[in-house]
């Protein structure tokens, strides 16, 4: 318990090092995932092939496989990124995939009819999107996106098998010195455990408060 | 680009994958039994119980929902033994912490299903005279198990990507076979791209039968 105790400084760089990671590749994977997103609902027949497989693909795949799979392949198409940016790159892939779902289940639950009233009434695409469209379509949006979020935080402690200290490796590190393991893994599972129970609790209000939407 | 792509050491040991494959799917498939049994015992233990029950039930979700399963891995491998004085080998102690991770996934599953079995099912079985047993057996599980099959299949393709993390306490499955050829050819992208597509394909191909096995169950 006192080992415990004493890394705490330890284990909040590693944990700052987690919320950096998941803050990058939230806000990374919601650009991406926003624009293919709105992309496979909206846009030509050439352009939803290749989103869907992107999605379907990285959606397949392991998570873990993913990281390892960019952090060795893109030394070889000539990009020499950090370890940091590497796994960013890995886990905004990843999530931006779910978005895309998110964005697409999102768009497509709110009622053609409101669609056609705005072309009726003579706004343009952009518009539809901005005015018509996007404020009903964000009610839906927000609580899987912020079990997505949950996810990448989550998501988050598989880098540490690639060497990134983060609060997972963090932990390991500190059991690696004192061979005491199990206060240290609850006391990190509790640290997982506050931050995504915050997120999941705000999912929830949101789930209810938006609940009175139905078509 | 210098770098040639050679494939010989992988397919010379293909065995270290495809028992790996096999052997993640076995994982999978225990776990999601062994999730199942928790699941539906603690769904109705919720669905019934009182304030005290339900919470603890919901403790259990919420905390297992909400930290990462690396680290619920490590926990159950290295961390469980230290204080109770005894041991089980890798793979036991995955299969353990990837049932208590389903289980937890299979109570929010089943706890939805009993909600929407319709109400007047349940008043039909007791107009006809069953008891709280019988209508449990005859009429609310087997309505419930038409409703949640769909989730159970993505539980299940979920769980066998899952298994992936076992790799990092040594058992033998598909991605510690990719990294035992990875370890000794050093042939990291041509594992990766064969391993990736091994993942996806099964997946799929999981997804696909079990969809299709849900179209017998469903009634119209």
């Amino acid at each position: 318990m006192l080992y415990a105790i004493q890394s705490l400084p330890f284990l909040w760089k590693g944990l700052l090092i987690t919320l950096e990671v998941s803050a990058l590749v939230v806000f990374l994977s919601l650009i991406a995932g926003v624009i293919l997103g709105v992309g496979i609902v909206y846009g030509p027949r050439w352009l939803y092939w290749p989103i869907r497989i992107y999605s379907d693909f990285l959606r397949g795949i392991p998570l873990l496989v993913l990281i390892f799979f960019i952090y060795y392949a893109l030394p070889l198409i000539g990009l020499n990124f950090t370890n940091i940016m590497s796994v960013v790159v890995a886990l905004s892939a990843f999530e931006s995939a779910h978005i895309i779902e998110v964005v697409r289940g999102a768009i497509q639950s709110i009622h053609r009819g409101q669609n056609e009233a705005a072309k009726a009434i003579g706004l343009r695409f952009t518009q539809r999107l901005l005015y018509v469209i996007a404020p009903q379509a964000i009610r839906r949006f927000l609580p899987p996106w912020i079990n997505a979020v949950v996810d990448t935080v989550k998501g988050s402690a598989l880098v540490s098998l690639v060497g990134i200290v983060d609060l997972t490796l963090a932990i390991q590190q500190v059991i690696g010195r004192t061979y005491v393991p199990m206060p240290l893994y609850i006391l990190g599972a509790i640290m997982y455990f506050v931050i995504n129970y915050i997120l999941s609790s705000a999912s929830r209000v949101l789930e209810a408060r938006f609940a009175y939407i139905r078509e | 680009m210098t770098y040639h792509l050679n494939y010989d050491f992988i397919w010379r040991h293909f065995s270290k994958l495809s028992w790996g494959l096999v052997l993640s799917l076995e994982l999978a498939f225990v776990s999601i039994l062994i999730g199942m049994a928790i699941g539906l015992s603690l769904a109705l233990a919720y669905t019934g119980g009182r304030g005290f029950v339900r919470r603890a039930v919901a403790g259990y979700v919420e905390f297992i929902r909400n930290v990462p399963l690396l680290l619920l891995v490590y926990l159950v491998f290295y961390g469980v033994p230290s204080v109770g004085g005894f041991a089980y080998d890798a793979t036991e102690s995955f299969v353990i912490t990837l049932s208590v991770y389903a289980g937890a996934t299979m109570v929010e599953v089943f706890r939805a299903g009993l909600a929407a079995v319709p109400r007047g099912l349940i008043d039909a079985g007791k107009a006809i005279g069953l008891t709280g047993w019988q209508r449990l057996i005859w009429v609310r599980l087997p309505t419930m198990f038409r409703i949640v099959l769909p989730s159970l299949s993505n539980a299940f393709v979920s769980l066998f990507k899952d298994t992936s993390l076992a790799s990092v306490i040594a058992v033998p499955e598909l991605t510690y076979g990719a990294q035992w050829i990875n370890t000794n050819s050093f042939r990291v992208i041509e594992v990766w791209s064969v391993v990736a597509p091994m993942y996806l394909v099964t997946g799929y191909v999981l997804l696909f039968l079990l969809q299709r096995l849900e179209r017998r169950f469903t009634v119209h």
